[in-house]
Order: C-alpha cells, then sequence, then structure tokens
C-alpha cells in the first residue's frame, strides 16, 4: 500500500481549565488515503472538531495544545511544526471547511479577493491572475454569473453560496487533503444535498482525500468510504462504511443509528430506542470504559479495563464484549 | 373534522421590510400567504419546509404571538383574530409554544423552581407557596428531571436537560395544544431521540395536540399523524403521515424526501438534487412559486397560474400536474 496522504497516530489533545488539564482527544490514530473520504462522526464535545484544528496547528493558545502523537502528511509529523511551516501548508496542502461560512468569511473583504489570497500567497499570483482563477473556481463550485459574483461581499450571498464561496476558497490550491467540518449543517436539506454532491465531486475530479466531520449518521452513509466513531475523546469503532452500517459493533454506535428517527422501521415504532443518560464530563471520567454508564451491555469487568482498540471481523473497536456481538 | 382544536382560514402575514420617512410601506415580504390549516383535539399535524417558507411565522400566530395581517385563528370555536391583552390571557393559558434554543428561552438569573412556578402565578392556578411548591415538583418529575434540580439555574444543566425545563414551562398552565418550533434542532442525536419519546408521553398521558413545525422530515414523520409541507409562504401539499411519505405527490415533496440523507447505505434512492435555491419571498415569481426549480413544470401553465390545494386521494395538493 502506498504511504497514506495522511496519517494519525496516538494524538492527544490538552486544554488547560480552571479545574485542571482537559483532555479532549485521547489518544486517536486513523489513516486517509487518497482519493477516500472518512467520515467522523460523534455529538458534541467528542473531540471531532479539535481533531480538524489540531492537524492545522490552529488549537487556541495558549489553553490547547497536542500532547503527544503524530500528524503525518505525506509521511512527514506536523504535528510539532512552526508557524512559518503551519503557513505554508495551511491551503496549500491542507484546507479546511467549516459549518458557519458567515464567520468564517471577512465580512469586509469581496469574495473573490477572500479566494485570490490563497493563490497569491501560495503559488505568487499575479492579482489579475488571481483572479481570473478565482473566476474559475466560483464557476466550478456552481455559482450562477461568477464574473459579477466575484465583486460580491459574504453578506449579499445566501447561506448555500457562502459556503460554495468557502469551498472554492478552499480547493483553490488544490490540497491533498480537504477537511471539512459540518460544512451543510447549517443548510437547508435541499442544498445540503447539493454541497455534499459538490464535495464528492472536487474529490473524485482532483483526487482530494476529505476527512467529513459531522453529527449525522445519514450525511455520512451518503458520502463516506471509512467512517471513525468518536466517543469522550476517543474513537471507539473504526470500519469501512458498508461494514460500520451493516454490523455496528460497538455499543454507542449500535445506540447511535438507531436513535436516528428512519432509520430500519422504527418510524412506525411508538418510541424511538435512546442511549440513556448524558456524554460524561472529560475532566471526571469514570475508570473502565468511558461508556460504560450509558451502555445497556456493561459488565463489572467494564469498569476494570479501559478497551483498547481491536480487530474484530475487519471492524476496529474499543469494546471488550465486541467478539462476542460478532458471534451474535 | 368539526371538532379542530385549532383552526386557521386563509392566514396571511406581511412584514414591512422598508419604510418611507413618514412610516408609509415601501417594500414588503409575504412571509406567509393564505393558509388553512385545522389541528384536532390529541392529533400532531406536522409543519416542514425549509428556512424562510414561513413555518415558524405560521407557528407564532397560531397562538396569537403574532398578529396575523389577513385570514383569522379560530381556537375552541371562538375567533381569537379581533381579542387582545385581558381578553387573550385566558386562551394564553390553553396554548403554549416550545422554542428551538432553550438557553435563550429561559432566564438566566433564575432558577428553575422560579421559571416553574411564574406562569402558575400569573395564571392564578395555586393558592400558597406549599401547593406552588408541590406543583413544580411533579412538574419536573413529569418530563423526568428531579427534586434537587429546582433550585439551579439553566446554565447547570445540559441542552436536553434545558429543554425538559422548557416544555415543563410550557405543561404547567395544563395547555390543550402545545407548538413546538424545532424543539430538538439543537440537541445531539442521542438526547434528540430522548425528547421525542418524552413530548409523545406527554401527548399520551394529557391528550396534547401538537403543531410541530421542524425541517429535519424524518422527525416530523416520527411525531405526526398529518404533515404539511409549506413552500415560500404558502401550503403545497397536507396528507396523513404515511401516505406523504410513502407516496409524495407535490414535486417539491418529492426533491424535499428525497434530499434526506439516510443512515443506510444500502437503500439506494435515485437522487433529485434540486437546482437553484428558494427564491426571495419579496419577489415571488408568478403561477407556481415552485415553477423555476421544478423539473416538470410546463410553460404556459405553471408559470402562469398558481395552483390551488386540491384532493388526490387522501392528500391535498396545490400543483397543476400532480396526480
Amino acid at each position: 500500500m502506498a504511504t497514506p496522504v495522511l496519517e494519525i497516530a496516538d494524538l492527544v489533545v490538552a486544554f488547560d481549565t480552571d479545574q485542571g488539564e482537559l483532555r479532549a482527544v485521547d489518544g486517536i490514530g486513523f489513516t486517509l488515503e487518497k482519493g477516500r473520504t472518512l467520515g467522523i462522526v460523534g455529538e458534541s464535545g467528542c473531540g471531532k472538531s479539535v481533531t480538524a484544528l489540531a492537524i492545522l496547528g490552529l488549537l487556541p493558545e495558549p489553553q490547547g495544545r497536542v500532547l503527544s502523537g503524530k500528524v503525518l502528511l505525506d509521511g512527514k509529523d506536523i504535528a510539532r511544526a512552526s508557524e512559518s511551516e503551519m503557513q505554508k501548508i495551511r491551503g496549500r496542502r491542507i484546507a479546511m471547511v467549516f459549518q458557519e461560512p458567515m464567520t468564517a468569511l471577512d465580512p469586509l473583504q469581496r469574495v473573490g479577493d477572500q479566494i485570490a489570497e490563497g493563490l497569491r500567497h501560495h503559488f505568487g499570483l499575479s492579482r489579475s491572475a488571481a483572479r481570473d482563477k478565482a473566476i474559475e473556481l466560483l464557476g466550478k463550485v456552481g455559482i450562477p454569473a461568477p464574473a459579477e459574483r466575484i465583486d460580491s461581499y459574504p453578506h449579499e450571498l445566501s447561506g448555500g453560496m457562502r459556503q460554495r464561496v468557502m469551498i472554492a476558497s478552499a480547493i483553490a490550491c488544490e490540497p491533498s487533503v480537504l477537511l471539512a467540518d459540518e460544512p451543510t449543517t447549517a443548510l437547508d436539506v435541499t442544498i445540503q444535498a447539493q454541497i455534499l454532491a459538490l464535495i464528492d465531486d472536487l474529490r473524485r475530479e482532483l483526487g482530494t482525500s476529505v476527512v467529513l466531520i459531522t453529527h449525522d449518521l445519514g450525511v455520512v452513509a451518503d458520502v463516506a468510504d471509512d467512517v471513525a466513531v468518536m466517543y469522550a475523546g476517543r474513537i471507539v469503532e473504526r470500519a469501512t462504511k458498508d461494514q460500520l452500517f451493516e454490523k455496528p459493533l460497538h455499543p454507542y454506535t449500535r445506540g447511535l443509528l438507531e436513535s436516528v428517527p428512519g432509520f430500519g422501521n422504527n418510524a412506525t415504532r411508538k418510541r424511538l430506542p435512546t442511549i440513556r443518560g448524558l456524554v460524561p464530563d472529560l475532566l471526571h471520567l469514570p475508570a473502565g470504559c468511558r461508556f460504560r454508564d450509558r451502555c445497556d451491555r456493561a459488565i463489572d469487568r467494564c469498569a476494570e479495563v479501559d478497551p483498547p482498540l481491536s480487530t474484530v471481523d475487519g471492524h476496529s473497536v474499543a469494546c471488550i464484549r465486541a467478539r462476542e456481538e460478532k458471534a451474535s | 373534522m368539526s371538532e379542530a382544536l385549532l383552526s386557521l382560514k386563509s392566514l396571511g402575514k406581511t412584514f414591512v421590510t422598508k419604510r418611507t420617512f413618514l412610516g408609509r410601506a415601501l417594500a414588503t415580504v409575504r412571509a406567509v400567504d393564505g393558509v388553512d390549516l385545522e389541528v384536532a383535539r390529541g392529533e400532531t399535524l406536522g409543519l416542514v419546509g425549509e428556512s424562510g417558507c414561513g413555518k415558524s411565522t405560521l407557528g407564532r400566530m397560531a397562538i396569537r404571538l403574532l398578529d396575523p395581517t389577513e385570514g383569522s385563528v379560530r381556537y375552541d370555536g371562538t375567533d381569537l383574530t379581533p381579542l387582545s391583552g385581558a381578553a387573550l390571557r385566558p386562551f394564553r393559558r390553553r396554548m403554549q409554544i416550545v422554542f428551538q434554543d432553550p438557553m435563550s428561552a429561559l432566564n438566566p438569573r433564575m432558577t428553575v423552581r422560579e421559571a416553574l412556578g411564574e406562569p402558575l402565578r400569573i395564571h392564578r392556578l395555586v393558592t400558597s407557596a406549599s401547593e406552588e411548591a408541590a406543583k413544580v415538583d411533579a412538574l419536573l418529575d413529569q418530563v423526568g428531571l428531579r427534586k434537587e434540580h429546582a433550585t439551579r439555574y439553566p446554565h447547570e444543566f445540559s441542552g436536553g436537560q434545558r429543554q425538559r425545563i422548557v416544555i415543563a414551562r410550557a405543561l404547567s398552565v395544563g395547555p390543550e395544544l402545545v407548538v413546538c418550533d424545532e424543539p430538538v434542532a439543537a440537541l445531539d442525536v442521542s438526547i434528540q431521540a430522548q425528547v421525542v419519546n418524552l413530548l409523545r408521553d406527554l401527548q399520551d398521558a394529557l391528550g396534547l395536540a401538537y403543531l410541530f413545525v421542524a425541517h429535519d422530515l424524518s422527525v416530523v414523520r416520527f411525531m405526526s399523524q398529518r404533515v404539511a409541507v409549506m413552500y415560500l409562504g404558502r401550503v403545497v401539499e397536507i396528507a396523513p403521515s404515511a401516505e406523504l411519505y410513502e407516496m409524495p405527490r407535490h414535486p417539491y415533496t418529492k426533491a424535499l424526501l428525497s434530499a434526506i440523507p439516510v443512515p443506510d447505505p444500502k437503500q439506494k434512492r435515485t437522487r433529485l438534487v434540486l437546482a437553484g435555491e428558494p427564491p426571495s419571498p419579496t419577489n415571488p415569481p408568478r403561477g407556481c412559486a415552485f415553477h423555476p426549480r421544478c423539473p416538470i413544470a410546463q410553460k404556459g401553465l405553471c408559470d402562469v397560474e398558481r395552483p390551488e390545494l386540491r384532493e388526490i386521494g387522501a392528500a391535498r395538493v396545490a400543483c397543476h400536474l400532480a396526480e
């Protein structure tokens, strides 16, 4: 197998808080191969967005930092790269699409200038060459009349159009990795379908690898090749999309899937299956398995063992009972 | 349906977005345009549509939080449209609303006990402090919170728990109708299911009617007996839930349903990706408002004549070409 485009190994990200050090991401790892889409799924606070910020070296300073682990971009560790090195990487080799284009775009700058900025910085294009390229990019992401739209300000565009602008600026320098953090969460379903189709088309056309961070299992089922499920700072299950949805092995993955209305035939049921309780406080994690308190299958040993990821049936899963689950 | 609890007739709302110096209207938006809907006792009517389609405006007019500019709101046989102030107050107790964001719906400086006790006092539903305390404890129990929670402030709770507090406050005055405006949109999936179940349990226990406004079609299907789909201020299709999801008839409903991402990669669907975006309600297209995005629109018909709702099977559909 060729070197993966991006490889994360044992990544630990910590934040200083009033009550001590909090590990928002606690030893995760995954690999991303060329042209593939990895979906990272999880609920608020599971560490999925922090992972993306850590990869880009954008953790809020001074509270947040990478404690240990590796971020290998084409085989080279960038976890502790200097700011000037990261500036050469961000936008050029790894680009990011955020959830809220209104806050990610500069409200005082015309959209064309925002797209051109990366081109001028990384490729040293002239003003007019960058402008021509920006018009071409706006057309590529499906913005009608790009030559006119290029002089618009973000507030003059709809939410869907703003997200297209952000994608245009992200792909401007043809990065090898695109990190998309909830790129469609703020959009309506018909616009969401357009944006997901756009990201997928661009991945195919440019051979970009995509990390798609989302809370929506439906979105993952739609566009991902591989899936990692995060819970309380850890990856609890990792598998190809088909394997994961066919037979989820971690009780959290299963609970998450079953609680989506419309999953299987639960739309006609009287009640939705739920996961009881709440996500644990990362400052006061239970001993053993972090999901234990909410798990229907927990046994005494789950309080003693912090389950590592192990391979069961092609999945990587962090549950000591996964093997029994496979048999059932 | 002679016994409709809530009955909306030709309801419309026009907002003025720009005025002259002397206050004359210069530009207007028709957020809701001639909507007829009924909600029966104990029923859930789902209301779906995308941002700006007027669903929240309609929900607010239904309980007179907003005054309609046209049409009427009847509640349990009484026309509420001409009423205001004190005359409306007895009805306020019978109609409540739950909003999307519980953090902004709760006063951050009020404990849960104060937040739940206030409506009881305003509507004179309790006569003593001890009665009020007992009622608050009972409400907390009903929504799955504990007595100890009563002395805490909103910031001490998680999003799901806060939404439970908002629901308890809505229930405190004993309403018959609750408008739920995106009640679970801000919650995580696992918590969303808990709150959805709570709303259904409460409906069973108390015989509540819900007007359930949401953009998430899967949640709406789970909650509702009937569903109305709105586009640019108008209802384009209304049908029993099973009918609407199994056999959507309006091309917009079809596109909306096919756009929902389903957590099942094996379910191969032909996706109808709509081109373009919803047009601006400040300047709606002539004829059928959906025709510029519609895959089956016919020139000379759909861009000229506005379709009214007509009956097809168990559904009512506003489309010239649906069958």
